[in-house]
């Protein structure tokens, strides 16, 4: 099955992200109240506001522009270092699709690697340090192994999102060894990363937006 | 809450325009949230800029002038700025002989600076050395942790790179003297209260009447532990002793920082001061320079922290050069 994923149906995915972020906002503070700052929550509302409001005010018709405008936005409005981590991912992405009006599942599979190289390279983390990417690779790997199995990019869509759930309630045992939760070492243990599950928001955004195409 | 604000939403864009108003040598571009200096260095000397959430004053903006930084990216209160507000601090005060950043070793700091030196380099050509201080003995410095924490050795290599770029050294030479310094510094800090974030409306942390927190951070963060709260003199020691097992001070000219958390009154850094200098004498380190006050603050916690920079001769002298900033000012 060679679904196309068209920029219409990825503005939608960006879209249930803003909704997932706003409606999450109090849930994602409150983990981050726990072993961070307090700041996750407002700072995503407040960056994907921005790139909701982006492209209502010019929608995007080629994906390299929509995802580079989506990072972009988001580097300058979020802050912190989930700005440039999200912001980085998005450029990646656009940057790997270039300039098409769609893409396949395959193709797309290989920008959400390319961004999570970005992610990788901005964080210096690896996998198991209780950051985003507990979420993000697995998330990716599902996707990816859904699509070499010729599965519909909505399924992948939804196995994406379990997997990436899978990954952020892994995070609780971990002790952070990267950013602020790292100064609470062992005191971090029992804790969901805030990182992990705003992705794990992407990815069940993905999901939603891709429900319903080619049903 | 009760503090002399409009809204909490707004207390940096206000605090901005008051500066502005206070400080007509400065330039501040309330868009960018970049404080520039009203009359910009000659072209051909190298840039320092530098930045990162605002609620730390002085610091940063209150060091841009002659003698010290070119320019200062204020993010919001506690959050680093943007890579575009990097950007734009770098494009505004480079003079075409590179642009050296300090950054305060924070996650979110690092990569906003990185990324902004990475679309000045991309969209200007620009050449930005990235100069981190870490220098807060209160966080172990491990593979297992963010690293330590950048605090008050930030103004001492503020002020001592700030010199060397204004006596015309190159962009490699000032950016491996700022490293020097950063290298050559440790902090560590003590809280009576907590601050109070406008935004959140209520104090980061509880400390209950009678305790302290030792080994805070400028974000109200919790600390290393927490203590009865004890005497001037064994206080001082909290500070001092954590600091001389972290490097060795003796047998090179000292500069000590003891520096206010905000809400400590000048007369109670003295009574610390008086402490740590007599600690300092019988631990055999020679103070050559000096400064008392509040310099690297967190909003309005009550405490104090010290920090103390092994310097050289050529970090003295350029110590010792002149200086016109809102916040330090001496020489000529």
């Amino acid at each position: 099955m060679m679904a196309e994923l068209t920029a219409v149906l990825l503005t939608g995915w960006l879209h249930e992200f803003r909704a997932s972020v706003a409606a999450q906002r109090e849930y994602l503070t409150e983990l981050d109240s726990a072993i961070g700052d307090a700041d996750h929550g407002a700072n995503l509302d407040r960056g994907t506001a921005a790139v909701v409001a982006a492209f209502e005010q010019a929608p995007a018709t080629r994906l390299d522009d929509l995802f580079k405008r989506t990072g972009m936005t988001l580097v300058s409005s979020v802050g912190g270092a989930s700005g440039p981590l999200f912001g980085t991912f998005f450029l990646r992405i656009g940057a790997s699709l270039g300039p098409v009006a769609s893409t396949t599942g395959a193709d797309f599979g290989a920008a959400l690697s390319a961004g999570l190289g970005g992610v990788e390279t901005r964080g210096k983390a690896a996998l198991g340090e209780k950051t985003m990417l507990d979420a993000l690779a697995p998330a990716i790997d599902a996707w990816d192994s859904a699509v070499a199995r010729h599965k519909h990019v909505r399924e992948a869509a939804v196995l994406a999102a379990t997997a990436a759930a899978t990954g952020r309630d892994a995070t609780a045992p971990l002790v952070a060894t990267k950013g602020r939760a790292s100064y609470l070492g062992e005191r971090s243990v029992g804790h969901i990363d805030p990182g992990a599950a705003s992705t794990t928001l992407l990815f069940e955004a993905l999901a939603t937006a891709l429900d319903g195409v080619g049903k | 809450m009760k503090k002399l604000i409009n809204t909490p939403d707004s207390v940096l864009s206000d605090a901005l325009r008051g500066l502005a108003a206070a400080h007509p040598e400065l330039r501040v571009d309330a868009d960018a949230r970049v404080v520039f200096r009203a009359a910009p260095k000659r072209a051909g000397r190298v840039a320092l800029i530098s930045g990162g959430g605002s609620g730390h004053e002085p610091l940063h903006a209150g060091f841009v002038g002659p003698g010290m930084l070119d320019a200062a990216a204020c993010g919001e209160i506690f959050t680093s700025p943007t890579p575009d507000q990097v950007q734009a601090a770098i494009a505004g005060a480079d003079t075409g002989a590179g642009v050296v950043q300090i950054v305060k070793n924070y996650t979110g700091d690092v990569m906003n600076f990185e990324m902004g030196a990475e679309l000045a380099e991309l969209e200007s050509g620009t050449a930005v050395e990235t100069v981190l201080v870490a220098d807060d003995v209160a966080v172990e410095d491990s593979t297992h942790t963010a690293g330590r924490r950048g605090v008050g050795t930030t103004l001492f290599v503020e002020k001592i790179a700030g010199a060397a770029a204004e006596e015309g050294q190159d962009l490699a030479s000032v950016a491996d003297l700022a490293r020097r310094v950063a290298a050559a510094g440790r902090s560590m800090g003590v809280a009576l209260t907590s601050s109070t974030v406008p935004a959140a409306g209520k104090p980061t942390f509880d400390l209950p009447e009678g305790e302290i927190e030792v080994g805070i951070g400028i974000h109200g963060e919790p600390g290393r532990r927490r203590e009865p709260l004890e005497p001037a003199s064994a206080i001082a020691k909290l500070l001092v002793e954590p600091v001389l097992a972290d490097l060795d001070f003796t047998g090179a000219p000292t500069i000590a920082l003891l520096g206010g958390m905000g809400a400590t009154p000048l007369i109670e850094l003295y009574v610390m001061y008086g402490e740590v200098a007599a600690l300092l004498e019988a631990a055999g380190v020679r103070v050559a320079r000096r400064l008392v006050g509040n310099y690297v603050t967190s909003l309005d916690m009550a405490g104090c922290s010290l920090t103390l920079l092994r310097a050289d001769d050529e970090m003295l002298r350029l110590w010792d050069a002149p200086v016109a900033t809102p916040g330090l000012r001496w020489g000529e």
